[in-house]
């Protein structure tokens, strides 16, 4: 059974040309960048380049990119980091309603400690707007983390204008870029972000490696302790050949986002408009009125839930948004944070594209889709 | 391509930093790479098969190790990306669990010579009011059981004590530190990286609370490591997120460095027996040769203790370090004056400070560490490279 896979929000296949990168770095520079040898020297040139290539795509300079396992770590750094920064445990934050667990796990813990937390929430169309953050700002706010695009929706948020109240009030912004990359083109500089989460397996490096952009200046207290690597702000010997592939997929982003946003859109347009043209029925694709990633597509299909219908396309990979229990559904916090009622979360479906996607892919998804879904409507 | 003189014929001494990756290891992380796995959170059949393989890569390096995979003390493998996350999450995960169920004294046990990664944690526990007690080591490297028995007289959290030292590759007694700990009621970690694969390692048959794997030090990849930890054993953890891995390690899991890890560790044990005589050998003959030639003049660190078979730390009276590890690189040998983690400053070694040497040792150490690929006549060459350098270096200081 050949599968079409309609998933890349969870995650993207590594690229081949990743895969060839990172090989000289698997057999022949082997050396543990931090020693002093030849050896080490040149794992450590290789690293430098890498390092270059990421803060290439998203317009910072070299030296403010950290590596590190993935963006569960970066997002962990970034929040964890700003807020036990300085001697006293104090201080407010905000994040939004709408964030991944990676953000929303670090900072419960914080406010276990005793760290003030606010949640923002969102409009039905999934936007956290930037008055709803001005409002919850506070004397004592030390940071807000709001992320740049949502895994479910693909809305993108307004990050530039958010980031403006910061800079105002002397606040530290991060946002989760995890989603974003490869998607659409990213620059901190026109973002005006503090920090930004940037996670390889989500565009075409592996999974397992990631970086946490960090404004030259900030200071951050590190997750993991150990030697001064990654200039002290996180240690453990680095995994070159992955932060290769990291680079090298960075690299090939910044050369080609143009053109994957223009595949990727005209294929998101084109499983739409099929789907909606042979239901029939109206379909109410969520986030539609706002900004989206290129790639997402979030419905709500009517009249059955989204577990069912994906069972029913073993050939399909996608997303539901909502996991079902036996006799309870579990809404996804992002759909909840935007009114979707119980029965549109359990209906709603992600399908998220990619670099691969080709056109007959999309049509044959189509074909299944539909007759999956009317198959299940009878019944 | 960035060139040093004499990068093409390098003889590659610094195993102990991190070791070149086995090809067979390489075709699998490659096999696993482009068979491109799903995320194995994934509910869909793609998900699933990827959260199989996950699973049968945990129940072998468990069972390699020597742990209990089955049955009523059934113990866990997290996933971490490395040696130094497993340390940060064994100490203080560990210890703040213990302190939160059971109320024990906020204090840890340590020995004088570990590693950064546990050494550095240690020390944010300390900014965080935990007491930290240093267990003393013996002139050749061995950590005082009577020292042990005394710090264990008042209650403590959790002991962390590494199998082989990085730097010296002293061998602990970690049955009987294992055993002292069981008695006190006292959580025991051990950091196994430089162990697994060069001496046995046998989990379950000692009272060992948690030991910390590395799949980088034996021919595996970088970016993965584990911490296996005993059936029944409470850890809080230190990246916060989504529920993989039981909510103990958050963030997606990589099946391609899973599978590299799995299959290092399975070619190290099942080959154990024959890499740590052919590491012993040549050791020893790089050792005896090396002596054969400088006599009293040099000094081997540790030499009379219990050593893990690769590593050998030399002392070249009256040189400076880092001087012969600079003039060594230029002739071809790749060597280090002790952890890589920390070779970048010229901060003398702790681990022979903490063994209590003479500073005209402590000066002049080197360290020389081996892998199962390396044969006789590369040692030879390399013993003769190395003496050449150290009597220009000494010549010249003669001058």
């Amino acid at each position: 059974m050949k599968q079409i896979y309609l998933d890349y929000n969870a995650t993207t296949p590594v690229a081949p040309t990743v895969v060839e990168a990172m090989q000289p770095f698997f057999s022949n520079h082997y050396g543990n960048p931090s020693s002093r040898h030849a050896l080490g020297c040149a794992a450590a040139e290789g690293i430098e380049d890498a390092r270059m290539q990421v803060a290439q795509m998203i317009a910072c300079d070299r030296e403010d990119i950290v590596f590190t396992s993935g963006g569960t770590e970066s997002n962990n750094l970034a929040i964890k980091g700003v807020m036990l920064s300085g001697k006293q445990l104090a201080g407010h934050m905000i994040i939004s309603a709408i964030e991944h667990p990676s953000v929303v796990a670090p900072a419960k813990f914080l406010q276990r400690l005793g760290i003030d937390l606010t949640v923002v929430g969102c409009d039905a169309d999934g936007v956290v707007s930037p008055e709803a953050v001005y409002s919850a700002m506070r004397a004592d706010t030390k940071l807000i983390s709001i992320m740049h695009s949502n895994n479910e929706t693909g809305v993108i948020q307004p990050i530039a204008d958010i980031s403006k109240l910061c800079r105002r009030a002397g606040v530290v912004i991060h946002t989760d870029a995890s989603q974003s990359a490869g998607k659409v083109p990213l620059s901190v500089t026109d973002l005006g972000v503090d920090l930004m989460t940037l996670a390889g397996h989500k565009y075409y490096a592996p999974k397992g490696i990631g970086a946490l952009f960090v404004r030259e200046g900030l200071v951050l207290e590190p997750v993991l302790h150990g030697a001064e690597h990654e200039q002290g702000m996180r240690a453990g010997t680095e995994n070159t050949p992955y932060i290769i592939g990291l680079g090298e997929a960075s690299a090939r982003s910044s050369r080609a986002i143009d053109d994957a946003v223009s595949h990727m859109s005209k294929l998101r347009d084109r499983l739409f408009n099929r789907i909606q043209a042979e239901v029939g029925i109206p379909l109410k694709v969520n986030g539609i009125g706002a900004e989206r990633l290129p790639n997402t597509l979030s419905i709500v299909f009517p009249e059955v839930t989204g577990y069912e219908l994906l069972n029913a396309i073993p050939e399909i990979c996608a997303s539901t948004g909502a996991a079902c229990h036996s006799d309870a559904v579990d809404m996804s916090p992002t759909l909840r944070a935007m009114g979707l009622s119980r029965e549109e979360a359990a209906g709603t479906v992600r399908f998220s594209l990619g670099w691969f996607s080709r056109e007959e892919e999309i049509d044959q998804a189509v074909e299944l889709i539909v007759g999956a879904w009317e198959g299940l409507r009878v019944s | 391509m960035y060139r040093l003189p004499g990068v093409m014929n390098s003889i590659y001494l610094d195993n102990n930093a991190t070791t070149p990756l086995d090809d067979r290891v390489l075709q699998t992380i490659n096999t696993a790479l482009q068979r491109r796995f799903a995320n194995p959170a994934s509910a869909h059949q793609d998900g699933q098969i990827a959260l199989r393989e996950l699973q049968r890569m945990r129940e072998s390096i468990l069972q390699q190790l020597g742990a209990v995979t089955s049955g009523m003390h059934s113990c866990r493998l997290i996933f971490t990306s490395g040696g130094t996350e497993s340390n940060n999450l064994a100490l203080r995960g560990l210890a703040t669990a213990r302190q939160r169920t059971s109320r024990t004294a906020r204090r840890i046990i340590i020995s004088a010579i570990e590693h950064p990664s546990i050494a550095e944690t240690a020390a944010s526990l300390a900014r965080e009011g935990w007491r930290i007690d240093y267990l003393h080591v013996e002139h050749d490297g061995v950590a005082s059981l009577q020292h042990l028995e005394e710090l264990l007289a008042e209650p403590a959290a959790l002991v962390s004590v590494t199998s082989v030292n990085h730097e010296t590759g002293v061998c602990q007694p970690i049955p009987t530190i294992a055993q002292l700990c069981a008695d006190s009621e006292t959580l025991f970690h051990t950091d196994a990286v430089q162990a697994v694969g060069k001496v046995p390692v046998h989990f379950s048959d000692n009272s060992i609370t948690a030991l910390t794997v590395t799949a980088h030090k034996v021919h595996g990849p970088r970016g993965i490591g584990g911490l296996v930890i005993a059936h029944g054993t409470e850890i809080e953890p230190i990246l916060f997120g989504g529920s993989q891995q039981l909510g103990a390690r958050p963030g997606t899991e990589d099946v391609a460095l899973s599978s590299g890890f799995a299959r290092s560790i399975e070619l190290a044990i099942e080959e154990l027996e024959t890499r740590t005589e052919h590491l012993t050998r040549i050791r020893n003959r790089f050792e005896e040769q090396l002596l054969a030639y400088f006599g009293d003049s040099i000094r081997i660190m540790g030499q009379n203790s219990p050593r893990a078979p690769h590593t050998s730390n030399i002392a070249f009276l009256g040189c400076n370090r880092q001087a012969v590890v600079m003039a060594a690189d230029m002739v071809g040998i790749r060597c280090s004056t002790g952890s890589a983690c920390t070779s970048g400053s010229s901060e003398p070694s702790l681990v022979l400070k903490a063994m209590g040497r003479s500073k005209a040792e402590i000066d002049s150490s080197v360290r020389f560490s081996f892998n199962f690929l390396q044969d006789e006549s590369l040692v030879r060459e390399a013993v003769q490279k190395i003496i050449a350098v150290v009597v220009r270096l000494l010549g010249k200081k003669a001058i």
